[in-house]
């Protein structure tokens, strides 16, 4: 294409000729500009973070990242409950989303009706589309009454003899913030998942299905196999949301700083102190350290998100697309 | 032996696909469950005033959310000022210059660039405008959101700029129009539909944020009458009276939030079956 546009440029009168030129560069130069602005965006973002942060960074230094008391008042503040946090209720979003997820995936490019197909696959969608503050309304007033009354207590008798599941209910508890996650971060991983899936060449089936395979053999040997790499990436991708995701596990979580090996016990994540305590930050380190928080969140969740980008990427089925 | 073999896979299969199928419909029940309890909690309360009308101070019933509603529109309308020329431009270059190596890298900051937690750009958009113009203000709010669509708009229209077939920037650089004459006039108009779509989707996606305006359109109880003044925000109001200890408020997050949800469901909805249209009768 640019070498045809050189051949018309030649034939062309030598006024239009500059004029062209100059259109043609000045529009070139603008959107290079526009597409480079994502490099500038990502750079800023770093260096707000850091530059808002360097106050924490310079009174508690690593401690702030080890510290496990949270306490404005007196200025000790280390993010360890906050990282805690974060960890453990991605960790329960993970553990719930991604079978459900991929067997979702998997219903839809192997096993379901045509017909249901595409209903299904829009469902998927909106549930991506609502957003997160309404699910954590739906959350306060529906799901956690109901995991209080319900769920919990049930858990309680029956896997009670674990840590994980003693103590006092609440309702608000690190396992409602984790499950409101892995509501949140079904239909990313679902439809990732199925990208690659479809992405999986027909002959990697049709073969599997000469050797007299039924269709959850060649599912299971041919398809799955075939995508394990991409499908990690998938789930990848869902961990970087669920790391950084806010406003739903802020309205569940219970957003007490504390660490407990129950998972009925309140907790508190990094995007959610955030969330909470940053218009309320009254001296400049209690600000500079919520930064510092953020500026932890933003390196994890970048790191998470390469990582599954360059998964997605290297696995390369055309019909791979970029999620938002 | 090798019958009960043959019927322990097919029972196999079958299970496995019922265990699927489960798990499809588990995935999709919050969905319904949600729709289910905004439309009963919130459908009582969504009347004229709701659109019309200021909220009431505590202790007064009554009152609705017009200041909230105009104010996402508004925010809406400043992040497309932003998000829309850079994404779509952006898009431009990626699909139709670059070489392939930068273009991957973009590419790749871009997608990078969507993973990056909403409330992180709160931060960076509080530091950047509101620490400067020392108040939170509707300037944040639009740049914060527009800053997001950035790389949406920039993903969606790169993907529909190259389904423009080769043939046309052909035909237009043969009549020796130039090049950026053909991408504006040919290129990009052919495939407005598509961007369109992109930045519709794009706006649905960034009108139910709440975490990056806490800290910069921080919200108002009244009209907004300048745009360096805070502004109100359907999902913070949703979200301040959702977690506010009065019934009353409550019943209108319960509404907001049916009205914030029915239109970004319609716009999603509505985008779908426009875009199958397109699919289906290729031009």
């Amino acid at each position: 294409m640019a070498k045809a546009a050189a051949k018309t440029e030649l034939q062309a009168p030598p006024e239009k000729l500059v004029q062209r030129r100059w259109g043609d560069a000045v529009f070139e130069r603008t959107s290079l500009l526009t597409a480079l602005s994502v490099f500038a965006l990502l750079a800023l973002t770093g260096y707000e973070l850091a530059h808002g942060s360097r106050l924490a960074l310079h009174k508690f230094g690593w401690r702030f990242l080890a510290g496990s008391e949270w306490n404005p008042v007196s200025e000790q503040l280390g993010a360890l409950p906050f990282i805690f946090g974060t960890l453990v209720s991605s960790a329960i979003a993970l553990l719930i989303a991604v079978p459900l997820s991929i067997a979702t995936a998997v219903y839809l490019t192997e096993l379901a009706p045509q017909w249901l197909r595409q209903p299904l696959t829009l469902f998927i969608e909106l549930l991506a589309a609502v957003p997160s503050v309404i699910l954590g309304l739906w959350g306060i007033y529906v799901m956690v009454p109901w995991l209080r009354e319900h769920l919990f207590p049930l858990l309680k008798t029956t896997f009670g003899f674990l840590p994980l599941f003693q103590g006092p209910i609440y309702g608000v508890s690190m396992l409602a913030g984790g499950i409101i996650i892995a509501i949140m971060i079904v239909p990313i991983i679902t439809s990732v998942s199925r990208e690659i899936l479809r992405s999986v060449p027909g002959l990697q089936r049709e073969a599997a299905y000469a050797l007299g395979a039924t269709r959850w053999e060649v599912t299971r040997i041919a398809v799955l196999g075939y995508a394990k790499k991409g499908l990690f990436g998938a789930v990848i991708l869902g961990l970087g949301r669920a790391l950084g995701e806010t406003m739903a596990v802020t309205m569940v979580i219970g957003n007490t700083p504390q660490i407990k090996a129950s998972l009925f016990a309140p907790g508190y994540t990094l995007a959610s102190v955030i969330a909470n305590e940053f218009t309320e930050a009254t001296t400049d380190v209690y600000l500079s350290a919520l930064f510092e928080i953020g500026l932890v969140l933003l390196g994890v969740t970048i790191l998470v998100n390469v990582a599954a980008q360059l998964l997605l990427k290297t696995f390369g089925g055309p019909g791979v697309k970029p999620q938002n | 032996m090798s019958a009960t073999n043959h019927r322990w896979r097919k029972f196999k299969n079958v299970l496995m696909q019922a265990v699927a199928l489960a798990c499809a419909l588990l995935v999709v029940a919050p969905l319904g469950l949600v729709f289910y309890h905004l439309i009963k909690s919130g459908i009582g309360s969504v009347n004229w005033a709701f659109f019309t009308q200021l909220p009431k101070p505590v202790g007064e019933s009554g009152g609705g959310m017009a200041n909230a509603i105009a104010g996402t529109f508004i925010l809406l309308g400043l992040a497309a000022l932003i998000g829309v020329p850079v994404g779509v431009l952006g898009g431009v270059y990626l699909s139709e210059y670059g070489s392939s190596r930068l273009n991957w890298w973009i590419r790749f900051a871009a997608d990078v660039l969507n993973g990056v937690p909403s409330i992180i750009w709160g931060i960076v958009v509080y530091a950047l405008v509101v620490v400067p113009m020392k108040g939170f203000s509707a300037w944040a709010g639009g740049i914060v959101l527009g800053m997001m669509m950035i790389p949406l708009i920039m993903r969606t229209s790169e993907e529909v700029l190259q389904l423009v077939p080769n043939g046309y920037r052909e035909a237009s650089l043969a009549l020796g129009i130039p090049r950026w004459r053909t991408i504006v006039q040919i290129v990009l108009r052919t495939a407005m539909k598509g961007i369109v779509t992109g930045v519709l989707l794009a706006l649905a996606r960034v009108a139910g944020e709440t975490a990056p305006l806490l800290f910069t359109a921080f919200g108002n109880r009244f009209w907004n009458h300048s745009l360096s003044d805070p502004i109100a925000a359907l999902p913070l109001q949703i979200f301040n009276y959702a977690i506010s200890p009065y019934d009353d408020w409550h019943r209108q997050a319960w509404a907001g939030a049916l009205v914030l949800l029915l239109l970004i469901t319609a716009v999603n909805v509505g985008v779908r079956v426009l875009t199958r249209d397109r699919f289906q009768k290729p031009a």
